[in-house]
Protein backbone atom coordinates (compact mmCIF):
# COMPACT_ATOMS: atom_id res chain seq x y z
CA UNK A 1 0.00 0.00 0.00
CA UNK A 2 0.88 3.53 -0.85
CA UNK A 3 -0.21 6.70 1.18
CA UNK A 4 0.23 9.34 -1.10
CA UNK A 5 -1.21 12.67 1.30
CA UNK A 6 -1.57 16.07 0.56
CA UNK A 7 -1.40 18.21 3.55
CA UNK A 8 -3.12 21.58 3.34
CA UNK A 9 -4.25 24.77 5.20
CA UNK A 10 -3.07 28.38 6.12
CA UNK A 11 0.25 28.88 8.11
CA UNK A 12 0.38 28.23 11.39
CA UNK A 13 -2.28 25.59 11.29
CA UNK A 14 0.14 22.85 11.64
CA UNK A 15 0.41 21.17 8.64
CA UNK A 16 4.30 21.01 7.91
CA UNK A 17 4.44 19.74 11.20
CA UNK A 18 1.78 17.22 10.41
CA UNK A 19 3.35 15.85 7.93
CA UNK A 20 7.17 15.74 9.23
CA UNK A 21 5.57 14.00 11.93
CA UNK A 22 4.01 11.28 9.98
CA UNK A 23 6.76 10.84 8.05
CA UNK A 24 9.07 10.29 10.50
CA UNK A 25 6.77 7.84 12.03
CA UNK A 26 6.48 5.75 8.84
CA UNK A 27 10.41 5.95 8.43
CA UNK A 28 10.09 4.75 12.51
CA UNK A 29 7.85 1.75 10.72
CA UNK A 30 10.31 0.23 8.51
CA UNK A 31 8.69 2.35 5.35
CA UNK A 32 9.93 4.08 2.55
CA UNK A 33 8.90 7.89 2.78
CA UNK A 34 9.16 11.40 1.37
CA UNK A 35 8.03 14.94 2.61
CA UNK A 36 7.65 17.57 0.07
CA UNK A 37 7.06 20.94 1.06
CA UNK A 38 4.97 23.35 -1.16
CA UNK A 39 7.44 26.72 -0.50
CA UNK A 40 6.08 28.89 -3.53
CA UNK A 41 4.86 32.67 -3.28
CA UNK A 42 1.89 31.71 -1.26
CA UNK A 43 -1.25 34.62 -0.73
CA UNK A 44 -1.75 35.78 2.75
CA UNK A 45 -4.50 33.57 3.74
CA UNK A 46 -3.79 31.12 1.34
CA UNK A 47 -2.61 27.57 1.10
CA UNK A 48 1.08 26.43 2.19
CA UNK A 49 0.75 22.33 1.93
CA UNK A 50 3.00 19.46 2.02
CA UNK A 51 2.99 15.90 -0.62
CA UNK A 52 3.70 13.02 1.73
CA UNK A 53 4.50 9.36 0.98
CA UNK A 54 4.45 6.43 3.05
CA UNK A 55 5.46 3.43 1.00
CA UNK A 56 6.21 -0.50 1.32
CA UNK A 57 7.62 -0.22 -2.05
CA UNK A 58 10.43 2.42 -2.99
CA UNK A 59 9.44 6.07 -3.14
CA UNK A 60 9.05 6.89 -6.82
CA UNK A 61 8.10 10.86 -7.73
CA UNK A 62 8.14 13.35 -4.32
CA UNK A 63 4.96 14.99 -6.03
CA UNK A 64 1.40 13.80 -5.21
CA UNK A 65 -0.83 14.01 -8.22
CA UNK A 66 -2.89 11.43 -7.69
CA UNK A 67 -3.46 11.36 -3.55
CA UNK A 68 -4.97 8.70 -2.01
CA UNK A 69 -5.46 11.12 1.03
CA UNK A 70 -6.24 15.01 1.42
CA UNK A 71 -6.27 16.60 4.55
CA UNK A 72 -7.24 20.11 4.37
CA UNK A 73 -7.54 22.41 7.10
CA UNK A 74 -9.09 25.72 5.07
CA UNK A 75 -11.24 26.89 2.81
CA UNK A 76 -8.93 27.71 -0.09
CA UNK A 77 -7.19 24.28 0.77
CA UNK A 78 -10.53 22.38 -0.15
CA UNK A 79 -10.65 24.28 -3.45
CA UNK A 80 -7.68 23.49 -4.53
CA UNK A 81 -7.18 20.12 -3.79
CA UNK A 82 -10.38 18.39 -3.89
CA UNK A 83 -9.69 17.79 -7.12
CA UNK A 84 -6.58 15.41 -6.72
CA UNK A 85 -8.16 12.61 -4.59
CA UNK A 86 -8.32 9.25 -6.68
CA UNK A 87 -11.35 7.73 -6.94
CA UNK A 88 -12.29 5.75 -3.66
CA UNK A 89 -9.88 8.38 -1.80
CA UNK A 90 -10.28 9.56 1.57
CA UNK A 91 -10.72 13.90 1.50
CA UNK A 92 -10.79 14.58 5.21
CA UNK A 93 -12.44 18.48 6.27
CA UNK A 94 -12.04 20.54 8.80
CA UNK A 95 -15.69 21.46 9.11
CA UNK A 96 -14.34 24.06 12.05
CA UNK A 97 -13.25 26.53 9.76
CA UNK A 98 -15.20 25.45 6.63
CA UNK A 99 -18.72 25.95 6.21
CA UNK A 100 -18.60 24.10 2.85
CA UNK A 101 -19.60 20.41 1.71
CA UNK A 102 -17.16 18.09 -0.65
CA UNK A 103 -18.56 18.49 -4.33
CA UNK A 104 -17.85 14.66 -5.09
CA UNK A 105 -19.44 11.76 -4.51
CA UNK A 106 -16.95 9.32 -6.00
CA UNK A 107 -15.00 9.85 -3.15
CA UNK A 108 -15.09 9.04 0.96
CA UNK A 109 -15.62 12.49 2.76
CA UNK A 110 -14.79 13.07 6.91
CA UNK A 111 -16.11 16.43 8.84
CA UNK A 112 -13.97 16.77 11.46
CA UNK A 113 -14.25 19.93 13.85
CA UNK A 114 -10.91 20.03 14.23
CA UNK A 115 -10.55 23.81 15.58
CA UNK A 116 -13.58 23.18 18.12
CA UNK A 117 -12.20 19.62 19.50
CA UNK A 118 -8.78 21.72 20.12
CA UNK A 119 -10.16 24.96 21.54
CA UNK A 120 -12.14 22.43 23.73
CA UNK A 121 -9.10 20.93 24.99
CA UNK A 122 -7.72 24.37 26.05
CA UNK A 123 -5.50 24.64 23.04
CA UNK A 124 -6.25 25.62 19.50
CA UNK A 125 -2.47 24.94 18.08
CA UNK A 126 -3.45 20.90 18.29
CA UNK A 127 -5.79 21.15 15.29
CA UNK A 128 -3.59 19.58 13.52
CA UNK A 129 -3.06 16.72 16.00
CA UNK A 130 -7.02 16.21 15.90
CA UNK A 131 -6.81 15.76 11.87
CA UNK A 132 -3.96 13.81 12.05
CA UNK A 133 -5.91 11.02 14.56
CA UNK A 134 -8.74 11.02 12.58
CA UNK A 135 -6.62 10.30 9.19
CA UNK A 136 -4.71 7.25 11.15
CA UNK A 137 -7.93 6.00 12.03
CA UNK A 138 -9.05 5.41 8.54
CA UNK A 139 -6.22 4.23 6.73
CA UNK A 140 -3.69 3.27 9.32
CA UNK A 141 -1.02 4.91 7.60
CA UNK A 142 1.18 4.69 10.89
CA UNK A 143 0.20 3.39 14.39
CA UNK A 144 -0.63 5.78 17.25
CA UNK A 145 2.04 4.32 18.90
CA UNK A 146 4.53 5.22 16.64
CA UNK A 147 3.50 9.09 16.34
CA UNK A 148 3.79 8.92 20.27
CA UNK A 149 7.01 7.92 20.32
CA UNK A 150 7.96 10.25 18.07
CA UNK A 151 6.31 13.11 19.75
CA UNK A 152 8.13 11.73 23.14
CA UNK A 153 11.50 12.43 21.73
CA UNK A 154 10.71 15.53 20.35
CA UNK A 155 9.23 17.08 23.36
CA UNK A 156 11.49 16.09 26.01
CA UNK A 157 12.26 17.96 29.52
CA UNK A 158 10.29 20.44 30.65
CA UNK A 159 8.25 19.99 27.23
CA UNK A 160 7.01 16.56 28.34
CA UNK A 161 4.12 18.19 29.34
CA UNK A 162 2.65 18.39 26.11
CA UNK A 163 2.90 14.64 25.12
CA UNK A 164 -0.71 13.97 26.88
CA UNK A 165 -2.17 16.54 25.34
CA UNK A 166 -1.04 14.98 22.05
CA UNK A 167 -1.96 12.06 22.56
CA UNK A 168 -5.62 13.04 23.53
CA UNK A 169 -5.40 14.88 20.39
CA UNK A 170 -4.47 11.64 18.35
CA UNK A 171 -7.82 10.13 20.36
CA UNK A 172 -10.30 12.78 20.01
CA UNK A 173 -9.80 12.75 16.37
CA UNK A 174 -10.02 9.12 15.90
CA UNK A 175 -13.22 9.25 17.51
CA UNK A 176 -14.51 11.61 14.96
CA UNK A 177 -14.36 8.87 12.91
CA UNK A 178 -17.29 5.85 12.76
CA UNK B 1 23.86 4.35 11.49
CA UNK B 2 20.05 4.05 11.00
CA UNK B 3 18.33 6.18 8.49
CA UNK B 4 17.47 9.75 9.66
CA UNK B 5 15.21 12.34 8.48
CA UNK B 6 17.12 14.76 6.23
CA UNK B 7 15.81 17.95 4.48
CA UNK B 8 17.90 17.96 0.98
CA UNK B 9 20.11 21.34 1.83
CA UNK B 10 20.46 20.60 4.84
CA UNK B 11 21.48 17.12 4.15
CA UNK B 12 23.98 18.37 1.45
CA UNK B 13 25.63 21.01 3.44
CA UNK B 14 26.42 17.85 6.43
CA UNK B 15 27.70 15.89 3.57
CA UNK B 16 30.35 18.83 2.20
CA UNK B 17 31.39 18.85 6.36
CA UNK B 18 31.95 15.57 6.42
CA UNK B 19 33.79 15.55 3.39
CA UNK B 20 36.65 17.54 4.81
CA UNK B 21 34.93 20.88 3.80
CA UNK B 22 35.89 23.86 5.57
CA UNK B 23 34.97 26.63 4.18
CA UNK B 24 31.99 28.28 2.85
CA UNK B 25 30.90 31.37 0.75
CA UNK B 26 28.11 32.48 -0.26
CA UNK B 27 24.98 34.67 -0.55
CA UNK B 28 21.59 33.84 0.11
CA UNK B 29 19.11 33.04 -2.19
CA UNK B 30 15.64 30.65 -2.57
CA UNK B 31 15.66 28.02 -2.72
CA UNK B 32 18.98 27.07 -1.53
CA UNK B 33 19.10 28.81 1.76
CA UNK B 34 19.29 26.25 4.36
CA UNK B 35 22.71 25.16 2.69
CA UNK B 36 24.38 28.45 3.65
CA UNK B 37 22.32 28.49 7.13
CA UNK B 38 23.59 25.02 8.37
CA UNK B 39 26.99 26.06 7.04
CA UNK B 40 27.17 29.21 9.35
CA UNK B 41 25.84 27.31 12.19
CA UNK B 42 28.06 24.18 11.87
CA UNK B 43 31.39 25.01 9.96
CA UNK B 44 32.65 27.37 13.29
CA UNK B 45 32.36 24.38 15.22
CA UNK B 46 34.23 22.50 12.89
CA UNK B 47 37.08 25.31 12.97
CA UNK B 48 36.05 26.14 9.71
CA UNK B 49 34.74 29.49 7.96
CA UNK B 50 31.70 30.51 6.89
CA UNK B 51 31.46 34.28 5.09
CA UNK B 52 28.20 35.54 3.57
CA UNK B 53 29.80 37.91 0.64
CA UNK B 54 28.57 41.17 -0.58
CA UNK B 55 27.44 39.18 -3.25
CA UNK B 56 28.05 36.11 -5.57
CA UNK B 57 30.67 37.26 -7.60
CA UNK B 58 32.54 38.14 -4.37
CA UNK B 59 31.63 34.36 -2.87
CA UNK B 60 32.92 33.16 -5.87
CA UNK B 61 36.57 34.91 -5.53
CA UNK B 62 36.33 34.10 -2.20
CA UNK B 63 36.42 30.33 -3.39
CA UNK B 64 39.04 31.06 -6.08
CA UNK B 65 41.17 31.99 -3.21
CA UNK B 66 40.67 29.50 -0.50
CA UNK B 67 40.92 26.43 -2.98
CA UNK B 68 44.28 28.12 -4.71
CA UNK B 69 45.33 27.78 -1.30
CA UNK B 70 44.28 24.18 -1.09
CA UNK B 71 41.61 24.35 1.50
CA UNK B 72 38.46 22.06 0.35
CA UNK B 73 35.94 24.87 -0.05
CA UNK B 74 32.37 24.88 -1.43
CA UNK B 75 29.86 27.77 -2.58
CA UNK B 76 25.96 27.00 -3.10
CA UNK B 77 23.60 29.43 -5.26
CA UNK B 78 20.44 28.71 -7.44
CA UNK B 79 20.03 29.88 -10.78
CA UNK B 80 20.85 33.97 -10.54
CA UNK B 81 23.22 33.63 -8.74
CA UNK B 82 25.13 30.88 -10.50
CA UNK B 83 24.70 32.49 -13.45
CA UNK B 84 26.65 35.81 -11.84
CA UNK B 85 29.39 33.17 -10.50
CA UNK B 86 30.15 32.13 -14.41
CA UNK B 87 33.28 34.58 -14.56
CA UNK B 88 35.12 32.69 -11.53
CA UNK B 89 34.29 29.91 -12.68
CA UNK B 90 36.10 30.47 -16.00
CA UNK B 91 39.04 31.53 -13.86
CA UNK B 92 38.87 28.39 -10.89
CA UNK B 93 38.99 26.13 -14.25
CA UNK B 94 41.64 28.07 -15.94
CA UNK B 95 43.91 28.19 -12.99
CA UNK B 96 42.63 24.19 -12.51
CA UNK B 97 41.65 24.68 -8.94
CA UNK B 98 39.36 22.64 -7.15
CA UNK B 99 35.93 23.09 -5.73
CA UNK B 100 32.41 22.57 -5.21
CA UNK B 101 29.90 24.59 -6.30
CA UNK B 102 26.08 23.58 -5.61
CA UNK B 103 23.21 24.82 -7.87
CA UNK B 104 19.76 24.19 -6.00
CA UNK B 105 18.07 25.40 -10.00
CA UNK B 106 14.93 27.52 -10.31
CA UNK B 107 12.44 28.70 -12.56
CA UNK B 108 14.18 31.52 -15.32
CA UNK B 109 15.15 32.98 -17.42
CA UNK B 110 16.23 36.15 -15.07
CA UNK B 111 14.76 36.27 -11.78
CA UNK B 112 12.04 33.46 -12.93
CA UNK B 113 10.18 32.00 -9.93
CA UNK B 114 11.40 30.04 -6.91
CA UNK B 115 9.97 27.04 -8.13
CA UNK B 116 12.20 23.85 -9.10
CA UNK B 117 13.92 23.43 -12.33
CA UNK B 118 16.30 21.86 -14.86
CA UNK B 119 16.94 25.33 -17.19
CA UNK B 120 20.83 25.47 -15.92
CA UNK B 121 21.33 22.54 -18.08
CA UNK B 122 23.18 24.13 -21.11
CA UNK B 123 24.73 26.47 -18.59
CA UNK B 124 26.38 23.89 -16.30
CA UNK B 125 27.42 20.88 -19.50
CA UNK B 126 28.21 23.67 -21.90
CA UNK B 127 30.74 26.18 -20.21
CA UNK B 128 28.32 28.78 -18.75
CA UNK B 129 31.23 30.98 -18.34
CA UNK B 130 34.04 31.98 -21.08
CA UNK B 131 36.64 30.04 -23.24
CA UNK B 132 36.82 26.11 -23.16
CA UNK B 133 36.40 24.55 -20.27
CA UNK B 134 34.56 21.63 -18.84
CA UNK B 135 33.47 20.41 -15.37
CA UNK B 136 32.09 17.29 -14.37
CA UNK B 137 27.81 17.92 -13.52
CA UNK B 138 26.54 15.77 -11.09
CA UNK B 139 22.94 15.37 -10.74
CA UNK B 140 21.29 13.44 -7.53
CA UNK B 141 17.55 12.21 -7.95
CA UNK B 142 17.52 11.61 -4.18
CA UNK B 143 18.52 13.30 -1.12
CA UNK B 144 20.98 10.10 -0.18
CA UNK B 145 22.43 10.57 -3.74
CA UNK B 146 23.11 14.14 -3.40
CA UNK B 147 24.93 13.25 0.14
CA UNK B 148 26.83 10.61 -1.81
CA UNK B 149 27.69 12.69 -4.57
CA UNK B 150 28.40 15.53 -2.54
CA UNK B 151 30.67 13.95 -0.64
CA UNK B 152 32.27 12.40 -4.17
CA UNK B 153 32.51 15.56 -5.16
CA UNK B 154 34.95 17.04 -3.54
CA UNK B 155 37.68 13.87 -3.94
CA UNK B 156 36.59 14.35 -7.82
CA UNK B 157 37.78 17.86 -7.59
CA UNK B 158 40.81 17.33 -6.01
CA UNK B 159 41.90 14.22 -8.24
CA UNK B 160 41.48 16.60 -11.61
CA UNK B 161 42.14 20.21 -9.52
CA UNK B 162 39.02 20.96 -11.51
CA UNK B 163 35.69 22.81 -10.36
CA UNK B 164 32.80 19.87 -10.04
CA UNK B 165 29.19 21.17 -9.57
CA UNK B 166 26.34 19.48 -8.26
CA UNK B 167 22.83 20.34 -9.67
CA UNK B 168 19.77 19.39 -8.05
CA UNK B 169 16.47 20.87 -8.61
CA UNK B 170 14.02 22.95 -5.97
CA UNK B 171 12.76 19.67 -4.68
CA UNK B 172 16.10 18.04 -4.18
CA UNK B 173 16.96 21.00 -2.11
CA UNK B 174 13.51 21.01 -0.15
CA UNK B 175 12.19 17.61 0.41
CA UNK B 176 13.18 15.53 3.57
CA UNK B 177 13.67 11.60 2.75
CA UNK B 178 15.77 9.14 4.86
CA UNK B 179 19.35 9.11 4.09
CA UNK B 180 22.29 6.78 5.85
CA UNK B 181 25.50 8.80 6.08
CA UNK B 182 28.04 6.28 4.59
CA UNK B 183 31.75 6.45 3.56
CA UNK B 184 32.05 6.98 0.55
CA UNK B 185 34.84 4.91 -1.94
CA UNK B 186 38.37 6.33 -1.37
CA UNK B 187 40.16 7.83 -4.17
CA UNK B 188 44.03 8.09 -4.55
CA UNK B 189 44.30 11.94 -4.52
CA UNK B 190 47.22 13.72 -5.45
CA UNK B 191 49.50 16.01 -3.06
CA UNK B 192 48.33 19.69 -3.32
CA UNK B 193 51.88 20.59 -4.31
CA UNK B 194 50.63 23.42 -6.04
CA UNK B 195 49.19 25.43 -3.58
CA UNK B 196 50.28 28.47 -2.30
CA UNK B 197 50.78 27.82 0.95
CA UNK B 198 54.21 29.98 1.36
CA UNK B 199 57.78 28.74 0.17
CA UNK B 200 57.93 26.35 2.47
CA UNK B 201 61.78 25.58 1.71
CA UNK B 202 60.90 25.23 -2.48
CA UNK B 203 63.26 28.07 -4.23
CA UNK B 204 60.07 28.96 -6.61
CA UNK B 205 57.04 30.62 -5.70
CA UNK B 206 54.05 28.38 -6.55
CA UNK B 207 51.57 31.14 -8.63
CA UNK B 208 47.73 30.48 -9.47
CA UNK B 209 46.97 31.92 -12.51
CA UNK B 210 44.84 31.72 -15.26
CA UNK B 211 46.47 34.33 -17.83
CA UNK B 212 48.55 32.96 -20.67
CA UNK B 213 49.35 36.10 -22.91
CA UNK B 214 51.26 34.10 -25.55
CA UNK B 215 49.03 32.43 -27.78
CA UNK B 216 51.27 29.31 -28.24
CA UNK B 217 51.50 29.32 -24.79
CA UNK B 218 47.66 29.69 -24.26
CA UNK B 219 46.97 27.10 -27.32
CA UNK B 220 49.09 24.57 -25.09
CA UNK B 221 47.10 25.39 -21.88
CA UNK B 222 43.84 24.37 -23.54
CA UNK B 223 45.55 20.94 -25.22
CA UNK B 224 46.53 20.01 -21.63
CA UNK B 225 43.00 21.19 -20.33
CA UNK B 226 41.49 19.04 -22.95
CA UNK B 227 43.49 15.62 -21.98
CA UNK B 228 42.59 16.43 -18.64
CA UNK B 229 38.59 16.62 -19.71
CA UNK B 230 39.42 13.37 -21.80
CA UNK B 231 40.52 11.46 -19.03
CA UNK B 232 37.29 12.69 -16.78
CA UNK B 233 34.99 11.37 -20.31
CA UNK B 234 37.01 8.19 -20.28
CA UNK B 235 36.61 7.29 -16.19
CA UNK B 236 33.92 9.43 -14.82
CA UNK B 237 30.84 8.93 -16.89
CA UNK B 238 27.75 7.50 -14.59
CA UNK B 239 24.43 6.75 -15.32
CA UNK B 240 21.75 4.36 -14.17
CA UNK B 241 19.49 2.02 -16.94
CA UNK B 242 16.39 1.16 -15.54
CA UNK B 243 14.07 -1.79 -17.41
CA UNK B 244 15.65 -1.43 -20.96
CA UNK B 245 15.17 -4.98 -21.71
CA UNK B 246 12.37 -5.05 -24.47
CA UNK B 247 11.16 -1.51 -23.89
CA UNK B 248 9.63 0.19 -27.30
CA UNK B 249 10.68 3.71 -25.73
CA UNK B 250 13.11 4.76 -23.47
CA UNK B 251 12.89 7.68 -21.70
CA UNK B 252 15.73 10.03 -21.06
CA UNK B 253 15.38 11.72 -17.30
CA UNK B 254 17.75 13.07 -14.74
CA UNK B 255 17.13 14.64 -11.07
CA UNK B 256 13.55 14.12 -9.39
CA UNK B 257 12.48 13.77 -12.94
CA UNK B 258 13.59 10.69 -13.58
CA UNK B 259 11.55 9.20 -10.21
CA UNK B 260 8.19 11.27 -12.14
CA UNK B 261 9.25 8.73 -15.28
CA UNK B 262 9.87 5.98 -12.95
CA UNK B 263 6.02 6.14 -11.70
CA UNK B 264 4.81 6.93 -15.55
CA UNK B 265 6.96 3.81 -16.51
CA UNK B 266 4.67 1.55 -14.06
CA UNK B 267 1.57 2.76 -15.35
CA UNK B 268 2.70 2.58 -19.07
CA UNK B 269 3.49 -1.41 -17.90
CA UNK B 270 0.04 -2.02 -16.73
CA UNK B 271 -1.05 -0.56 -19.97
CA UNK B 272 0.72 -3.40 -21.62
CA UNK B 273 3.63 -0.97 -22.96
CA UNK B 274 7.52 -1.54 -22.13
CA UNK B 275 9.18 1.71 -21.18
CA UNK B 276 12.42 1.91 -19.61
CA UNK B 277 15.24 4.84 -18.53
CA UNK B 278 18.24 6.31 -18.47
CA UNK B 279 19.24 8.39 -16.04
CA UNK B 280 22.26 9.87 -16.36
CA UNK B 281 23.94 10.88 -12.93
CA UNK B 282 26.99 12.55 -14.34
CA UNK B 283 25.18 15.45 -17.04
CA UNK B 284 29.13 16.48 -18.31
CA UNK B 285 30.57 13.44 -18.93
CA UNK B 286 27.56 12.94 -20.87
CA UNK B 287 26.55 8.91 -20.95
CA UNK B 288 26.34 8.76 -24.93
CA UNK B 289 27.69 4.94 -25.03
CA UNK B 290 24.76 4.38 -23.19
CA UNK B 291 21.94 5.64 -25.71
CA UNK B 292 23.87 4.87 -28.61
CA UNK B 293 23.86 1.17 -27.62
CA UNK B 294 20.08 1.40 -26.73
CA UNK B 295 19.01 3.06 -30.12
CA UNK B 296 21.03 0.14 -31.53
CA UNK B 297 18.03 -2.45 -29.93
CA UNK B 298 15.84 -3.45 -32.31
CA UNK B 299 12.77 -3.43 -29.20
CA UNK B 300 13.38 0.31 -29.06
CA UNK B 301 11.24 2.47 -31.34
CA UNK B 302 11.87 6.18 -29.96
CA UNK B 303 13.26 8.15 -27.27
CA UNK B 304 11.72 10.63 -25.03
CA UNK B 305 13.63 13.15 -22.99
CA UNK B 306 11.64 14.65 -20.03
CA UNK B 307 12.64 17.98 -18.57
CA UNK B 308 11.89 20.91 -16.58
CA UNK B 309 13.01 23.17 -19.19
CA UNK B 310 11.82 24.10 -22.56
CA UNK B 311 14.40 21.05 -23.59
CA UNK B 312 18.08 20.95 -23.31
CA UNK B 313 19.71 17.73 -22.56
CA UNK B 314 17.19 16.23 -25.20
CA UNK B 315 20.25 17.70 -27.57
CA UNK B 316 22.79 15.80 -26.04
CA UNK B 317 20.03 12.58 -25.94
CA UNK B 318 20.08 13.63 -30.05
CA UNK B 319 23.66 13.66 -30.89
CA UNK B 320 24.34 10.23 -28.88
CA UNK B 321 21.43 8.50 -30.79
CA UNK B 322 23.00 9.36 -33.80
CA UNK B 323 19.43 9.40 -35.24
CA UNK B 324 19.51 5.89 -35.57
CA UNK B 325 15.85 6.22 -33.71
CA UNK B 326 14.29 9.52 -33.39
CA UNK B 327 14.26 11.60 -30.03
CA UNK B 328 10.90 13.35 -29.11
CA UNK B 329 11.14 15.60 -25.61
CA UNK B 330 8.21 16.92 -23.59
CA UNK B 331 8.80 19.77 -20.62
CA UNK B 332 7.11 21.74 -18.32
CA UNK B 333 9.03 25.30 -17.43
CA UNK B 334 9.48 27.86 -14.96
CA UNK B 335 8.51 26.05 -11.81
CA UNK B 336 6.15 23.85 -13.01
CA UNK B 337 6.46 20.08 -12.25
CA UNK B 338 5.74 17.40 -14.91
CA UNK B 339 3.06 14.93 -13.63
CA UNK B 340 3.38 11.03 -14.58
CA UNK B 341 -0.01 10.74 -16.41
CA UNK B 342 1.26 14.13 -18.75
CA UNK B 343 4.08 11.52 -19.29
CA UNK B 344 2.56 8.53 -20.20
CA UNK B 345 0.20 10.61 -22.62
CA UNK B 346 3.20 11.71 -24.68
CA UNK B 347 4.75 8.23 -24.59
CA UNK B 348 1.55 6.93 -26.01
CA UNK B 349 0.87 9.45 -28.51
CA UNK B 350 4.44 8.96 -29.97
CA UNK B 351 4.12 5.37 -30.13
CA UNK B 352 0.73 5.78 -32.14
CA UNK B 353 2.65 7.63 -34.31
CA UNK B 354 5.72 5.45 -34.74
CA UNK B 355 3.49 2.08 -35.72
Amino acid sequence: MTHQIIMAGFGGQGVMSMGKILVEAGLKEGKNVSWLPSYGPEMRGGTANCSVIISEEPVGAPTVTEATAAIVMNRPSLDKFEKDVIPGGDLLINSSLIDKKATRDDINVYYVPANEIANDMGSGKIANMVMLGAYLKITGAAKEDTIMEYIAEVFSGKKASVVPLNKEALKRGADCIK
Amino acid sequence: MAKELWKGNEAIAEAAIKAGCKYFFGYPITPQNEIPEYMALKLPQEGGCFLQAESEVAAINMVYGAAGAGARVMTSSSSPGISLKQEGISYIAGAELPCVIVNIVRGGPGLGSIQPAQSDYFQATKGGGHGDYRMIVLAPASVQEAVDLVQEAFDIADQYRNPVMVMGDGMIGQMMEPVEFVEIPKRQLPEKDWATTGLRGRKEHNVINSLYIEASQCDKHNEDLFAKYAKMEETEIRCEEYNLEGAEIVFAAYGTVARIVKNAIKSLEKEGIKAGLIRPITLWPFPKANFLKAADMPNVKAFLSVEMSMGQMVEDVELSVKGKKPVYFYGKAGGAIPTPKAIVEEAKKILGGAK
